[in-house]
């Protein structure tokens, strides 16, 4: 024993020791040695690995055995057994611990650069409650959103899911909080709990999943840079060999443009309706129509009245908004590894229709209002060498029409038109970390123009998310 | 009402009653294998080509829908497809195919996986907890994979479980002959040094008796660096290896310029059912594997 323990320590001293001219023969053939050695280990280790496979065949097979067999009669057996095959696996471990959920940790943080103060970010002519996510958000270093994500099945019926959001001044929010059906069949879906709508493209997907480090001005302005609601949301995709899913929702219409007005009835619904397929082997698409409903009850907003004063007025009535979205993606023969491209748009058209309260806590008077104005988003991400992506976004708000009836003395429509441009560009290192720069030109506030940079992380530990189109 | 019957009779009738089954192969080596051993009886669709990374796919539409009408699910599985077969089957609203239905087939629930690490951490770069999912890669494994699948197919298309059963006793008797082949020719390969760009090959080089000296990639699914590449070129020196291979998705330039400085060829080889023009089915996907080696090899 100290022998050999010997052998293989001068064995480690001479193959560590600087070769010397001199000595060079001897390494030689201790190689020689130890390469005889190796093949010697490896014929054993074979031979040990054969009579392991024979012992595993051995064991698996009366397992197999016992299975029940649906043999109908009139099938002649084979005259030589086939070789039955059984799952190889490892026994599954049976503590609790098993079964705990997938989790996911989404940690995001970045360093905003904006020319104006992102304190008085107001979209002109476009007024918001204030819990809508609009503007660049705080200057200087900031915690972006960071999200915990849980989930798992249920049981043989149902998965859930559970996304918090953590946001940098140390609060939580309940971001989705959802059950689903598992393979309901018939290409049917239902949804019940929290959940991000399914309307437009964007809406859907998570915010570290964007290719800008902010929403569209539009999604901004019609949706609060997301559209989540407590509901119920059913999906039907159609058995057809072009993709073809249809959606309706009916919810709470807890959050802008609903304002949660309590009560037994729905605040809000959505429909919608999404097509989609591939063009040859290089190229896929997908179009979608969705129309939203929701009813708002005294939703605040904070806007300047003619005479420059800072008033709130109270808005109660309907808010319809129609959403067409398409996005097309290229990748040469479909692998996307080295260079791809994708093309998205989106066009909003919003309608509100109700009562609107001048000034609640002052003048207090109130008289119809109706307003219908749209917004678009063009956006294009090019990955031109691996790791490396580069995009260019452009969009643009059309005040359109808002009559305050007699309010009219107090409050005026806007005839400007807000508008963006950003440029972006991101490193990922693996699927799991990306770190983005974007330069963003913002004509959102008349006369206000401002130009803003942002330097962003967004990193996924944990589970491995599968990402939807 | 009875307009009502004759429009069901119409749909039923125009609806082709015995169609064949419906399926969905995640990768084109387990399509070719679906379709050997189901022939007329199966109707299959690729999720990927020969020319896409099986690991990184888009869950598009047209594959949601594909999913949606599949009635088995031809996969690898040991994580190779969670980036977006999950999505698939979540939003395919289709019963058949959830993990743990018949219509969900992992092929390489029925091999012995290898490379299993002892340490799973992403520090590693793209690892799966189960094992190496490449397991294509050796032929013997195919044939492992056949007779699970073939039984499978028995059991969700009773109807045709003769049919199964002959093509599948057919598909070994070629599939031994083929091995057999294989074998002899690939003999003068035991034992050659190889660098590959992703370890995408440990099935094939435990088949053939090939020596793995490293990956092109620093880690499992990180993209070859130069700083990487120029430290394989001086370990060249003490440990030679012969030629580097590369699957036909793979960007061929890492491998280029580390053959043209090593002096080694850089192999391309099929990888799976269509990644070169030879490799049309399943036989020729090893046809040319071994026919590649051999060249690159200079036997």
């Amino acid at each position: 024993m100290f022998q050999r323990k010997l052998l293989s320590a001068s064995l480690l001293l001479a193959l560590t020791t600087p070769v010397h001219a001199a000595g060079s023969a001897d390494v030689a053939k201790l190689r020689k040695e130890i390469e005889a050695m190796r093949a010697n280990y490896e014929s054993r280790i074979q031979a040990l690995e054969k009579r392991l496979e024979t012992a595993e065949a051995r064991s698996a097979a009366p397992a197999v055995a016992v299975a029940p067999s649906v043999a109908p009669a009139t099938v002649t057996e084979p005259a030589v057994a086939a070789p039955q095959a059984a799952p190889v696996a490892a026994a599954p471990q049976s503590s609790d611990s098993a079964f705990n959920p997938a989790i996911s940790l989404i940690l995001a943080g970045q360093y905003t650069y904006t020319k104006r103060d992102p304190a008085n970010y107001a979209i002109t002519g476009f007024p918001v409650p204030s819990d809508a996510e609009i503007g660049p958000g705080d200057r200087g270093f900031n915690l972006g959103e960071s999200e915990l994500g849980l989930s798992a099945n249920i049981d043989h019926r149902f998965r859930g899911v559970a996304n918090i959001a953590l946001h940098g001044d140390d609060s939580l929010s309940v971001e989705e909080a959802y059950v689903q059906t598992i393979g309901l069949d018939h290409g049917l879906g239902l949804k019940a709990g929290r959940y991000l709508s399914g309307i437009g493209y964007l809406n859907e997907t998570h915010a570290h999943t964007w290719d800008f480090v902010d929403a569209p001005l539009a999604y901004q302005a019609f949706v609060g840079g997301q559209y989540g609601d407590d509901g119920v949301q059913l999906r039907w995709l159609a058995p057809t060999d072009t993709y073809l899913e249809f959606g309706a929702e009916l919810g709470r219409g807890r959050a802008f443009p609903g304002s949660d007005a309590g009560g037994n009835g729905a605040g809000g619904g959505a429909v919608y309706g999404h097509i989609g397929g591939d063009i040859g082997e290089s190229h896929s698409w997908r179009a979608g129509l969705s129309y939203l409903q929701t009813k708002a009850k005294e939703q605040t907003w904070e806007v300047a009245d003619l005479a420059g004063n800072s008033v709130s007025n109270g808005f109660t009535g309907d808010t319809r908004l129609w959403i067409a979205d398409f996005v097309w993606k290229w990748a040469p023969m479909g692998n996307a590894t080295v260079q791809n491209f994708k093309l998205q748009g989106e066009y909003l058209r919003r309608s509100q229709k109700g009562d609107l309260d001048y000034d609640t806590v002052g003048a207090n008077s109130s008289d119809a209002y109706r307003s219908t104005q749209s917004g678009w988003y063009l956006q294009g991400i090019y990955q031109f060498m691996p790791q490396w992506r580069v995009g260019l976004r452009g969009e643009q708000l059309q005040h359109g029409t808002a009559d305050y009836g007699l309010n009219a003395t107090n409050l005026a429509a806007s005839s400007y038109d807000p508008a963006r441009a950003s440029l972006m560009l991101d490193y990922n290192p693996s699927e799991f970390s990306r770190i983005r720069v974007q330069f963003t030109r913002d004509l959102s506030r008349e006369g206000l123009a401002d130009s803003q940079a942002f330097i962003q992380y967004q990193m996924s530990l944990g589970a491995h998310g599968a990402h939807t189109y | 009402m009875k307009k009502l019957f004759a429009a069901t009779l119409l749909i039923a009738a125009v609806t082709p009653a015995s169609a064949a089954l419906k399926v969905l192969a995640c990768e084109p080596e387990w399509g070719a294998l679906v379709q050997e051993l189901g022939g007329d009886k199966v109707d299959v669709t690729l999720a990927t080509t020969a020319l896409q990374d099986p690991h990184h796919v888009q869950a598009k539409p047209s594959l949601i829908a594909r999913a949606r009408n599949a009635e088995l699910l031809a996969c690898t599985g040991a994580g190779l497809e969670i980036g977006w077969l999950p999505v698939l089957i979540q939003q395919s609203g289709n019963a058949a195919i959830q993990p743990g239905k018949p219509g969900n087939f992992a092929a390489s629930d029925f091999v012995q996986k290898l490379d299993v690490p002892t340490r799973v951490d992403r520090a590693d770069g793209d690892v799966h907890p189960e094992g190496n999912p490449h397991i294509q890669t050796d032929p013997r494994n195919i044939a492992k994979v056949a007779v699970a699948l073939a039984q499978r197919l028995e059991q969700i298309d009773p109807a045709n479980r003769a049919t199964y059963q002959q093509r599948a006793q057919d598909f070994a008797k070629r599939w031994d002959a083929a091995l057999a082949r294989w074998s002899a020719q690939a003999a003068p390969l035991r034992g050659t040094p190889i660098l590959a760009q992703h370890k995408a090959w440990t099935y094939m080089e435990n088949w053939l008796g090939l020596q793995y000296v490293d990956a092109l990639e620093p880690k499992p699914g990180v993209e070859p660096t130069a700083a990487h590449l120029q430290e394989i070129l001086t370990r060249q020196k003490d440990r030679p290896a012969k030629l580097i291979v590369y699957a036909a998705y793979q960007d061929a330039r890492s491998a280029d310029w580390l053959a043209e400085r090593a002096k080694i060829p850089a192999v391309q080889l099929p990888f799976t059912v269509g990644g070169t023009p030879a490799a049309k089915d399943l036989f020729g996907l090893f046809d040319d594997t071994i026919a590649r080696l051999l060249k690159g090899a200079g036997k």
